[in-house]
């Protein structure tokens, strides 16, 4: 059974994000990663990149498929977790303390469009 | 929608808690514990594989060896019973029907067992009646009355003797096999495969392979399914029907010439295949290596530095065994050389490669 971490908000397409004031901390959710199974590479965006929410800004790759990754919200990218370069599996492991970019968000008003995680634990039946 | 076919083995795969999925109109398993687990389990020990869904056409009378020769791009006049050829079945235009492995049965008179791709059995066994008219021959579809398993990886004899008690695979070589009876039922045991390790296919009874499935889980061997199967042959630089051969690619392109035989004196597509050979092709396959981790997969392009599409990729991986981002593709043959720098491009960015050996692994045949 998928776990759903408290506090978090979740998008339709299985991306975590946790506020730190102005800025969106971004992961995929521990349902995402055990459907993708073992991931062998994170495809991430340039610091500085712009973000629409609803664009793909990345990807995850297992063995046998590539998983698109999508803004849950607009803004600009201040970070990148450089340390899923050389350590994607750290997303198997530990979905919820692997975040993959933070975001400084332009529009707060976005994250209404996103889910509880008793929302997000409803629509994956978790 | 169309009812998926089941193997003999799909109870047993559900079962296991295998990820199913459709593939050439079988409901298969893709994984069990995981294509990383299973992958590495045939390149260290052993891995069993249903593969039932396989097809398996007898072909026999006394037009059997012409009829074979003529649809086939190996040789087979002069194989001794035993003995197990892998070629094409090709369009005249040289496109490829499919490709296939050709068994001489033990048969006085010379009969073959022709193991065709899943995907491909009705249209090969049509276009083989389409192609019998002159032959004295009896052609029979057996593919629903054989059920196949693969045992692959190093500890495979070891194994087939130790948990099933069949002794007889110390002896066969690799492409070769023989027919036994295993627990009262027939059983042609072949040591062939589709993994680049040593190992053996067995064909039986729908019956006995759930038996032999049964034995070897009991007795710990991995189950594998689907997914490492294609990393495994893919690694190895082996084709896949409709990726690396199909109606566009031909073995000349695909660089598997060897296994055509122009010097015979005819077979369907002889002429195109010289052709192409004294001319050349417009597009060649080659294999491709990534500097970076992204991963390649079937359909993205191949570009030049500027952009400029020279190919597409058939088949790519983050090869398991060897830790790199690896492809196959269809490129401009002016680019097809090996050292030559390409790039592919991967959702919004192009990745630097270059283009290497096809067969990325060494592979390893016992005998």
């Amino acid at each position: 059974m998928s776990q759903v971490k408290e506090g978090l908000l979740y998008s339709e397409s299985h991306e975590w994000v946790r506020m730190d004031g102005n800025v969106a901390i971004i992961g995929v959710s521990d349902f995402a990663q055990s459907e993708m199974g073992d991931i062998t590479y994170v495809d991430m965006p340039d610091e500085g990149d712009a973000l629409e929410q609803g664009e793909d800004f990345g990807a995850l790759e297992s063995v046998k498929a590539s998983s698109e990754l999508y803004a849950p919200v607009s803004g600009t990218v201040v970070a990148c977790n450089t340390e899923l370069e050389s350590a994607p599996e750290l997303i198997n492991k530990d979905p919820y303390a692997a975040w993959i970019i933070k975001v400084e968000i332009s529009d707060k008003a976005q994250l209404a469009a996103l889910m509880s995680a008793a929302a997000y634990a409803a629509k994956i039946g978790a | 929608m169309e009812t998926l076919k089941v193997t003999p083995l799909h109870e047993a795969h559900l079962a296991l808690g295998a990820k199913m999925s459709p593939f050439a109109g079988y409901d298969m398993p893709i994984s069990y514990s995981g294509i990383v687990d299973e992958h590495n389990a045939v390149r260290t020990s052993a891995g069993v594989f249903d593969v039932s869904h396989m097809g398996e056409i007898e072909v026999g009378g006394s037009g059997a060896e012409a009829f074979v020769n003529h649809i086939f791009t190996n040789d087979v006049r002069g194989m001794q019973p035993g003995h197990i050829l892998y070629g094409m079945m090709l369009y005249p235009d040289g496109g490829v029907v499919d490709d296939l492995l050709v068994y001489r049965l033990f048969s006085q008179d010379p009969s073959y067992l022709l193991v065709v791709n899943a995907s491909n059995i009705e249209k090969d066994f049509d276009w083989m009646r389409t192609h019998a008219e002159g032959f004295d021959l009896s052609l029979r579809n057996r593919s629903e009355q054989w059920g196949q398993i693969a045992l692959q990886g190093p500890d495979s004899e070891k194994i087939l003797a130790e948990v099933l008690g069949i002794k007889e695979g110390e002896a066969l070589r690799f492409y070769t096999f023989v027919q036994i009876f295993w627990r009262g039922d027939p059983l042609l045991l072949s040591r062939t495969g589709y993994t680049g390790e040593d190992g053996f296919e067995l064909y039986t009874t729908p019956s006995s392979t759930q038996l032999l499935w049964k034995t070897l889980v009991d007795a710990g061997v991995k189950p594998c399914g689907l997914g490492c199967r294609d990393t495994l042959r893919f690694e190895a630089g082996m084709p896949l029907y409709g990726h690396e051969l199909s109606e566009e690619i031909s073995p000349v392109m695909a660089g598997l010439s060897v296994f055509c035989k122009l010097d015979k004196p005819e077979f369907i597509g002889r002429e195109a295949l010289a052709a192409q050979k004294a001319q050349g092709t417009p597009r060649k396959l080659v294999g491709m290596e990534l500097q970076d981790n992204a991963v390649p997969r079937a359909g993205y392009p191949v570009e030049l530095e500027d952009g400029t599409p020279v190919g597409v990729v058939t088949t790519g991986y983050h090869s398991l065994s060897l830790d790199k981002s690896l492809c196959f593709a269809l490129v401009d043959s002016g680019y097809s050389a090996l050292g030559t720098p390409l790039w592919i491009h991967i959702r919004r960015h192009s990745f630097p490669g270059t283009v290497v050996r096809k067969n990325f692994y060494k592979t390893n045949y016992k005998k």
